[in-house]
């Protein structure tokens, strides 16, 4: 029998349920999204005993049934959906053994939905120092349930899991709450118009509405009828539910769980009272991210540098041992070079999130937003601005989406529309060879002039968001009620298979899918580039000739190479658009630069690899790399294009414009409006070009 | 008179008496702030806002208006 079972993983956030999903699937696992909406979806292949095969699904952490957000309206509409291709056979929640009451209330939820279930209780390796016990049998018996204790960490307990999966077929059906108990008539006259229907699934349709909105009820039309209680009404009555709720667990937990407090230690509290100090707190926050930013410049260049290397060597290569054409040109002057441009991304992106995961993994990142909350309140962001404000440095699209457990409407907004501000590793390589090519060397209290402009963009970044946080809360007239409520959660030591899974499966996301804009946008600009029109184009070399009738042969090569260039269809276009952009101390390649960007951000170093691959005929030794050819590219009158005031008008440029599409669509699906992203593209590209403007002018 | 949760120090400890007011996110209910359940204050962040709670065994931090709406008995001991 080769069936496969789908198998749901279900629980609160920081229950280790990943840890569980990992532990279950290995690597036989992706990362895609739902349909229509950005949330991750995580699913994998599980080996199960006696040759079966389940499909888990690592569905968002919630803390109940109760939507709130988007994420944890997936879980509800997978589990009120019958016919979905996903709808699990078999429901396993995780929960911590250290929180088990307040985990418990998600498993009687999704118990009473019929819904066959296992516990898994985690982090058992902590009971012993937590001084808890636990009577699995009773607890099984009470919960009509079977329970797997699991303990990731130290890799206990998964093939219990395994084998009550397989049996999955055994477990008992029988709710925990009858739902009925909160209001008797109320539910009566409900079973009397549906009754074929499961009482507290039609519950949650009804009040999901209050919640969260937007569930899908084709069947469910007559339910209207029942919203006759306002909703203040039907909250008191959730209340109650969730008091009766408590009640039964208590009931449970009362004989099944002991803590015996006398064992307890408690590293929380001590570590606590340094983490959110009003001096250390900050203090260590800033080395930290200072660390930070040191892994992204500095440590990540070695890598790096190896990578532009192997791929300037790899195409000089192709040039050379491949036939002479059209595709050995396109392979190494367009797909190579290209394809460089993106993996020059993979050591900083790589540091970037293992930093951040390392941050959410142990515990740390709420203190952080619990340090924060205050002062991000009067910028009109909530302290849970910080995580998509600090992954924004990574990208903007997770982070972007990161917004999703922000309560307030207008604060989480104001965190989308600013976000896009911080340094996203896709300016990363934009900044880089710029800063190489343009700020001298020397060193000031220790970092050389290079990082601290670095460090001086990312700052600029942030400080530009969160001043456009305050003026857009002066302006917005949005009225939504405030309210925050953050878990925090227990330190960990983070697991390290949890932190290299999320480091390699974010950045080859990452990877993947700039590459592919990349790819094609180099073959479209080498297409763009090695073609031209009339006879400018494609007599270069007599026009040349017989302008320079002395000319060395090298020097030759190269004249014509610049004068295809010049009167391709590129040039054409580059030129066109040259006007606009000469007082900002661009001339036309970058300016095509500045067109392909605003696809991604990361186009831009590909793009300039592409066109001065094309642009130049010499294989001279010394050109390999895109950073040499940028620095020897000067303008018609011998001037070096990339100087002081030109470079710094860049980075400003790049610092502020808008130029990712793919947040741009992000934005809009987050915001469900077009309205949002446009005022992003007009304002933050409007802003970028007036700095870029002043700077240049300035400097110049 | 009246407590509510943004009455306690930092410290001390109260029990919860009621959670009524519609203001209050569900979340939080969900989280363990019922009715009878203890409820402890670890931490009060730089400019005394927002709050670090121990309720029941659930550590949340939530911020003074909302702490605001929770009535509660301090503790005499």
């Amino acid at each position: 029998m080769s069936k496969q079972i789908n198998v749901a993983l279900i629980g609160n956030p920081n229950t280790g349920k990943t840890s569980v999903f990992n532990a279950l699937t290995g690597l036989n696992q992706k990362v895609g999204n739902y349909p229509g909406i950005t949330v991750d979806k995580k699913e994998g292949i599980c080996k199960l005993p006696r040759g079966l095969k389940a499909h888990v699904l690592d569905l968002p952490g919630t803390y109940s049934l109760n939507a709130s957000s988007l994420d944890e309206n997936v879980v509800i509409e997978l589990l009120l959906n019958k016919n979905d291709k996903d709808f699990p056979d078999v429901a396993v929640v995780v929960t911590d053994v250290e929180n088990l009451k307040r985990n418990l209330l998600l498993f009687t939820q999704i118990k009473d939905l019929e819904i066959p279930t296992l516990l898994v209780i985690n982090m058992a390796d902590r009971m012993q120092k937590k001084g808890i016990s636990l009577d699995i049998n009773y607890l099984e018996t009470q919960l009509h349930t079977k329970i797997a204790v699991v303990s990731t960490r130290k890799n206990q307990g998964i093939d219990t899991l395994k084998e009550l999966i397989t049996n999955y077929g055994m477990l008992n059906t029988k709710p925990c709450l009858d739902i009925s108990t909160i209001d008797t008539t109320y539910f009566q006259n409900l079973k009397k118009t549906f009754s074929n229907q499961l009482l507290y699934k039609l519950w949650l349709v009804i009040t999901q509405d209050v919640n969260f909105g937007k569930i899908q009820r084709n069947d469910f039309d007559a339910l209207n009828d029942f919203k006759t209680k306002s909703n203040a009404d039907l909250k008191r009555l959730q209340q109650k539910e969730t008091i009766k709720r408590y009640q039964f667990i208590n009931n449970v937990l009362k004989k099944g769980l002991i803590v015996n407090l006398a064992n307890a230690t408690d590293l929380r509290i001590k570590l606590d009272r340094i983490l959110t100090h009003k001096i250390w707190g900050y203090l260590i926050f800033f080395v930290i991210l200072f660390l930070m930013f040191q892994a992204v410049y500095d440590w990540a260049t070695y890598p790096t540098d190896l990578i532009d290397e192997a791929f300037a060597s790899l195409a000089n290569w192709v040039k050379n041992t491949m036939p002479a054409g059209a595709f050995t040109n396109l392979l190494s002057e367009g797909i190579i070079a290209g394809i460089g441009g993106v993996m020059v991304f993979i050591p900083p992106i790589a540091f970037l999130f293992l930093f951040i995961s390392l941050l959410e993994e142990s515990g740390y990142m709420s203190r952080v937003v619990f340090l924060m909350d205050n002062i991000m309140k009067r910028f009109g962001l909530s302290g849970k601005s910080v995580v998509p404000l600090i992954s924004g440095n990574a990208c903007a699209i997770p982070a972007v989406m990161a917004a999703r457990n922000i309560e307030n409407w207008k604060e989480r907004l104001i965190t989308i529309l600013v976000t896009p501000f911080t340094t996203c590793s896709a300016r990363l390589p934009v900044y880089v060879i710029i800063i190489a090519l343009v700020i001298p060397q020397g060193t000031f209290l220790g970092m050389s002039y290079k990082a601290l402009t670095l460090m001086g963009l990312y700052i600029i970044g942030f400080l530009t968001a969160i001043i456009s946080a305050y003026i857009l809360n002066k302006v917005l007239k949005i009225k939504s009620k405030t309210y925050f409520v953050i878990e925090m959660p227990s330190y960990k030591i983070p697991l390290f298979k949890n932190v290299v899974f999320t480091v390699v499966e974010k950045t080859k996301t990452f990877v993947l899918e700039a590459g592919k804009i990349i790819l094609a946008i180099s073959i479209i600009l080498w297409v763009l580039a090695s073609n031209g029109p009339g006879d400018n184009f494609n007599n270069a070399e007599s026009i040349i000739k017989t302008e320079n009738p002395s000319i060395s042969e090298p020097e030759l090569d190269d004249k014509i190479a610049a004068h295809k260039l010049q009167y391709s269809y590129i040039g054409i276009i580059g030129r066109a658009i040259e006007p606009a952009i000469r007082p900002l101390g661009y001339d036309w390649k970058i300016g095509i630069g500045l067109v392909t960007s605003f696809a991604a951000r990361e186009v831009f170093v590909g793009t300039l690899a592409t066109i001065y691959s094309v642009g130049s005929a010499s294989d001279n030794e010394d050109e390999d790399t895109i950073k040499s050819k940028m620095a020897a590219e000067v303008h018609s009158n011998g001037t070096k294009v990339f100087t002081l005031a030109s470079g710094i008008s860049l980075l400003l440029f790049y610092a502020f414009a808008m130029q990712c599409m793919s947040t741009l669509a992000i934005v809009k699906r987050e915001t469900n409006s077009w309205k949002w992203p446009i005022l992003q593209l007009v304002v933050m590209s409007s802003f970028a070009y007036i700095t870029a403007l002043i700077a240049f002018q300035f400097l110049k | 008179m009246q407590y509510t949760l943004a009455h306690l120090k930092k410290g001390e400890t109260a029990v919860i008496t009621d959670v009524s007011s519609t203001e209050i996110p569900l979340k939080l209910l969900e989280m363990g702030c019922l009715p009878g359940n203890t409820v402890q204050l670890l931490q009060v962040a730089p400019f005394t806002d927002p709050i670090y709670l121990n309720i029941n065994g659930s550590h949340v931090a939530i911020r003074k208006e909302t702490a605001q709406l929770i009535l509660i008995e301090k503790s005499t001991l």
